[in-house]
Order: structure tokens, then sequence, then C-alpha cells
């Protein structure tokens, strides 16, 4: 185990730097980024100064060190409209897209999974056929559209629930006020079903259609045909014999699968001015804020990375299989 | 000879004889599957679209008219009586209809395109990672693990930051986000095909080693990539929307699906529907399309995997 880990990290710490690098080379890739960072109406010897308060006169590996010095240390650089820290802003709305995430990660998990068993026990059916058409359609829809057609109906012609804002658990609990951030969990939930159901709606469908597919190739396994043999109530033989070994392939997914809601929270947190990262970087966009845009991007490949390892980790403790390989 | 070729065909087709090409075995299990035909048909209305977007557009997709902002679809012109706005107009009040025939230019074209880059640029690093292995492949697979190891999109959205919107930075970013995954199989594939007998003999009549990968590997290593294929220019067209919604695809001049979306976040609130509903809808049935035939075409290239 312990070889293992020391693996798992070290390759961990080899995509981070990857990233960064990548990251660090984009703001180069159309020449002097100094013009990233100044106005389009800034005069020669502003534009001068500036590339030499940033440092970009300077060789790019000379350039690259002092990023990941920076880094290292938490400095990501300033935003260019607040004048505040960018790694700061980005941290400040950290909370209230890990809410959201987590909240897609829910709906696409916990739902997937009885949709997906009731469509392979009743495989070629009027029911299996209809679950994985929706599935189908699911995962052909633009995310982002169907939080629009929501808005639309669910919130503004129906009038069922709000169609923006954000009410904080996890901020008054990272403040000590525990009792606060778990009264507000209702309410939250009201605010959370419209985002969530638009990130986590991709998902949703994806892994029923692969909780289907894990349970068919269980179900045709001698295993299960002696539990039935046996006389078990077929029940019985779906829950605790074949469902149980269709897990892992599900389990596999669900670390990938938070890097892959986060990704579509920058979209989804525009559509419902959800106040997280996501509509951080947005608007970072449109006032062309390189630094919070750039700090972004670097917290959420450091997240997804390490949230991989973790979950890596957990799974090679949970099947010694995967350590031998 | 006229009784034995009416014997010939009197013979059952349902049982697909191996002698035929695989042309005409595709066209016949085609033909036998409802969804496959109906998503043919709904790309094949989306391609003619956009080859001949002058000819059948109603309006020009950029003349503008303030005084028919806005107009719901299915507006007659009160003077004559004809369709003005099929799919009413957007707040500009250009046509709809027409912006999202046109719009299907761009969409099906960055999605092909992208697929292009990525399936070229991907192929090619996986052929020449499984051909020679060692420390080529571990290289070339160390650099395709670093970027399934993040969520490609955030640095999509940086370069594009950087470059600015446009058709020809869209392209290269979205091919090098999927090279990826023909890289992996181009792999996997080669590997299984190197030691095999025809690469041998191509090698012993003295071929060189870019010949034996063009000519002798790469023609036995496609059919599963065709597959991944079609399912990526569906998840580029997906992609070239989320990025031309946040404004980071295409000039607003330039019609495409995402970028009408875009457009309409201003009209949401007012509660009008079709500027944000139709584009959408575009998108969500070509999507659609190229998926059933993605899983149409995996099922008939590898029919293990039948029904799953």
């Amino acid at each position: 185990m312990g070889s293992y880990i020391a693996r798992r990290v070290l390759q961990s710490v080899i995509v981070i730097f990857g990233v960064t690098l990548l990251s660090f080379l984009t703001l180069h890739l159309a020449g002097d980024p100094t013009y990233l960072y100044v106005s389009e109406r800034a005069s020669t010897e502003e534009i001068a100064e500036t590339r030499r308060r940033l440092g970009f006169d300077q060789p790019l590996p000379a350039q690259y060190a002092k990023f990941i010095t920076g880094l290292v240390q938490g400095d990501l650089g300033m935003s260019l409209r607040s004048r505040k820290p960018a790694l700061d802003l980005v941290l400040e709305r950290l909370p209230a897209t890990l809410e959201l995430t987590f909240f897609a990660m829910v709906i696409s998990t916990v739902i997937a999974i009885p949709i997906g068993i009731t469509a392979a026990v009743r495989r070629g059916t009027a029911t299996d056929g209809g679950v994985m058409l929706l599935a189908m359609l699911g995962q052909s829809m633009p995310g982002f559209w169907l939080g629009i057609m929501l808005i639309l109906f669910v919130g503004l012609q129906l009038r069922l629930l709000p169609i923006s804002g954000h009410v904080p658990v996890l901020d008054p609990m990272l403040e000590g006020n525990w009792s606060e951030g778990i009264a507000n969990i209702p309410r939250a939930i009201t605010y959370l079903i419209m985002p969530g159901i638009t990130i986590g709606l991709f998902s949703l469908s994806r892994n029923a259609r692969l909780v289907r597919s894990a349970m068919l190739e269980v179900l045709s396994q001698d295993y299960v045909t002696t539990a039935r043999s046996k006389g078990l109530a077929e029940r019985n033989v779906v829950i605790r014999h074949a469902f149980r070994n269709a897990l892992i392939p599900v389990v596999t997914m669900l670390g990938l699968e938070f890097g892959f809601l986060l990704s579509g929270v920058v979209v989804t947190e525009t559509v419902f001015s959800w106040p997280g990262v996501g509509r951080l970087v947005t608007n970072a966009i449109t006032q062309r804020d390189i630094p919070v845009v750039q700090a972004a991007v670097v917290m959420f490949s450091v997240l997804f990375v390490s949230l991989n390892l973790l979950v890596d980790l957990i799974y090679a403790q949970l099947d010694p299989r995967i350590r031998l390989r | 000879m006229v009784a034995t070729s009416s014997t010939e065909r009197a013979q059952p087709i349902s049982l697909i004889p191996k002698q035929l090409s695989t042309w005409k075995r595709a066209r016949i299990s085609l033909l036998g599957a409802r969804w496959p035909i109906l998503a043919l048909f709904i790309l094949g209305v989306v391609i003619f679209m956009a080859l001949f977007a002058s000819a059948i557009s109603p309006a020009d997709p950029n003349r503008q008219s303030l005084v028919e902002r806005l107009m719901p679809p299915l507006t007659r012109d009160e003077a004559t009586g004809q369709m003005r706005f099929l799919l009413g107009s957007d707040g500009l009040g250009r046509d709809l209809w027409t912006r999202i025939i046109y719009g299907a230019q761009i969409s099906l074209a960055v999605g092909v395109l992208a697929v292009a880059v990525g399936g070229l640029f991907g192929t090619s690093l996986g052929i020449i990672a499984g051909y020679f292995g060692g420390r080529v492949d571990d290289f070339i697979m160390r650099l395709a693990d670093i970027q399934l190891a993040f969520p490609f999109i955030l640095l999509a959205i940086m370069v594009l930051v950087v470059l600015g919107p446009g058709v020809w930075n869209l392209v290269p970013v979205l091919g090098i986000g999927q090279w990826v995954t023909y890289a992996r199989i181009a792999r996997g594939q080669t590997i299984a095909q190197r030691e095999k007998e025809y690469v041998e003999a191509a090698r012993c009549i003295g071929a060189s080693n870019l010949r034996i990968m063009v000519r002798a590997i790469l023609p036995n290593v496609l059919a599963p990539l065709i597959v991944i294929a079609s399912f990526n220019v569906a998840s580029a067209i997906l992609a070239e929307a989320s990025l031309s919604f946040l404004g980071l695809g295409v000039p607003p001049t330039v019609p495409t699906w995402g970028g009408i979306l875009n457009e309409s976040r201003d009209q949401i609130l007012a509660g009008k529907w079709w500027p944000a509903f139709f584009p959408g809808l575009a998108i969500m049935l070509t999507v659609l399309s190229l998926n059933i035939l993605g899983d149409w075409l995996r099922d008939f290239l590898d029919p293990r995997l039948r029904g799953r």
C-alpha cells in the first residue's frame, strides 16, 4: 500500500506541475502577455512599466520560477478590476460552488441507480426503452439550455421555484456557526434544485446507462443463476447479489464525476446568477481580468487532482487488486 | 442462368451472408432499426440546411428591424398575409429561423473540423506510441494522463480568453481537447496489430516505418476510432455551444446556435421563450442524432456490445 500511495502522490504532483506549466504558457500564446494587462488606450510608457512590474521582460524560465514561487505562497497575482488578490476572490466564492457541485453529484448518482437497475431488470420492455431514450436525450442537451428552459417554465411560468439567488450553508459553518448553516438547508435546497438538475442531468443520464449495462453484465453471471436456482426472491437476487457487484464501475466513475460537474458549473452559475467561482470566471472573461481566470483554473485543477487522488486511495483500500497493478 | 439468379434472390436477407460488402451489410442493418433511420434523416436535414443556407433561408441573417423586435413564432406579414417569422424574431428583429439555418453551418463545421484535428493528431500519436513503444510510448501516454487529470474546458477557456474568440481559435482548442481518446484507442489497437504476420511481411519487403504505420496498421485500427469520432462530433458541438454562450466562441455577427442562445439571455426574464428555445432544440436534435448513430455504429462494428 505504501508504495502505491507514494506513486499516486508523485503522479498527482507531476500533473499539478503540468497544469500550472500549461496555464502559464497559455498566457504567452498570443505573444507578449503585457497587452492582456493594460487598457487599450495605455501609453507606451505605461505598457513598458507594466511589463517591467509583472516581470514579462525576463526570460521565460525565470518567469515560470516566479509564478511557481508565488503559487506555493498562495499568490496568483492581483485582480485587474478589484485590486484584490485573485486567489482570495476565488476562495471567497468556493463554498457556494462546492454546495452546488455536491448537490448536483447527489442528484446524478442517487437518482441514476434505481433508474438503471429498473431498466436492466425490465430489459427490452417499454420501461427500458423509455428510460434509455430519456437518458439519451439527457446526454444530448446543452446543460445551460435546460437551465434556461427551467427558468422560463418552472420559475417564471409556474412560479414553483426561485430563478436566482443562493442561501449559504457552508459559509456560516466555516465561520463556526453550525446551527445557522444547518437551519439554512431546507431553504437552500429550493434554490439548489434547478441549477443542480441543470448541471447533473448529463451525468445522471450517463450514470443510469452505466448502471444498466453493468447490471446486465452481472445478471448474466453464473452466481446470479445459482442464487435464483436456490429459490431466492428476485428482489434479493437483484439487490444483494447483482447490484453490489455492478457498483464497481459506478464507483470508479465517481472520482472523475466531480471534476466533470465542476466544469459544468461555469456556464450554469451564469444562467442562475449563482454567486460562485463559475460566475466569477464568466465576469472575469468579459472584463478580461486574466489573473482571476488563471487563479480559478489553477484552483479547480488542484481541487480536481486532489479529489481524484483521494478517491483512488480509498478505492485501493477497498479493492486490493488495484494496488497490485 | 436466369433460374439460378432468381433462387439467389430468394435467399432470406435476415441471415446477412458474410460475403456481402461492409456497405451493403450496413445498409441492411440500418434499415432494420427505427431510431438510426430517424437520426440519419434529421442529420441529413441539418447538413442540407448548412450546405444550402443562402438558398433556403427566407431572410438575411443579419438584417435588423427594430420595429419587429421579439415577434412571436408564426407571425404573418400584416399586408400580404405571408409567413414573416416562422420561429419568431430576436431582440434586434432578426429572423430566428434564418439565423438557425445559418447557425447550422458553423456548428457542424466546428464539430467536424475539431474532430478532424483531434482525430488526426490523436491517431498519429497513438499509432506512433503503440508502434515504437518504449520511451516514445511512455512520453506520449504521460502527456495523455496529464490532460485527462483535469477538466479540459477550463484550459480551453483560458486559451480563448488570451487568443480571443473565433472559429480558427476554437477548432484547434476543441480538437486538442479530444486527442487523448483517439490516441489511447489507436495505441491499444496498434500494439495488437504490431506483431501480426502482415506487418512482418511488409517489413520483409523493405517497407519503411512510416509506410507500415500508414498503409498497413492504420486501416486495421480505424473501426473503433470512427465510432469515437461520431460521439465526439456531438460533444464538440455541445462544447462550442457552451463556449459561445460564454462569449468565447465566434464573434456575434456570425450566427451560431450557442451564440444565438447567448444573445437570448436578456429576453428570458421578459418571458420571451422562443429566442432561447429553438436554437437549443436544434442543438439537441443534432447531438441526439449523432449519439444514436454512434450507438448504432458501435453495435454494428462490435456486435458483442449489442443491447448494452
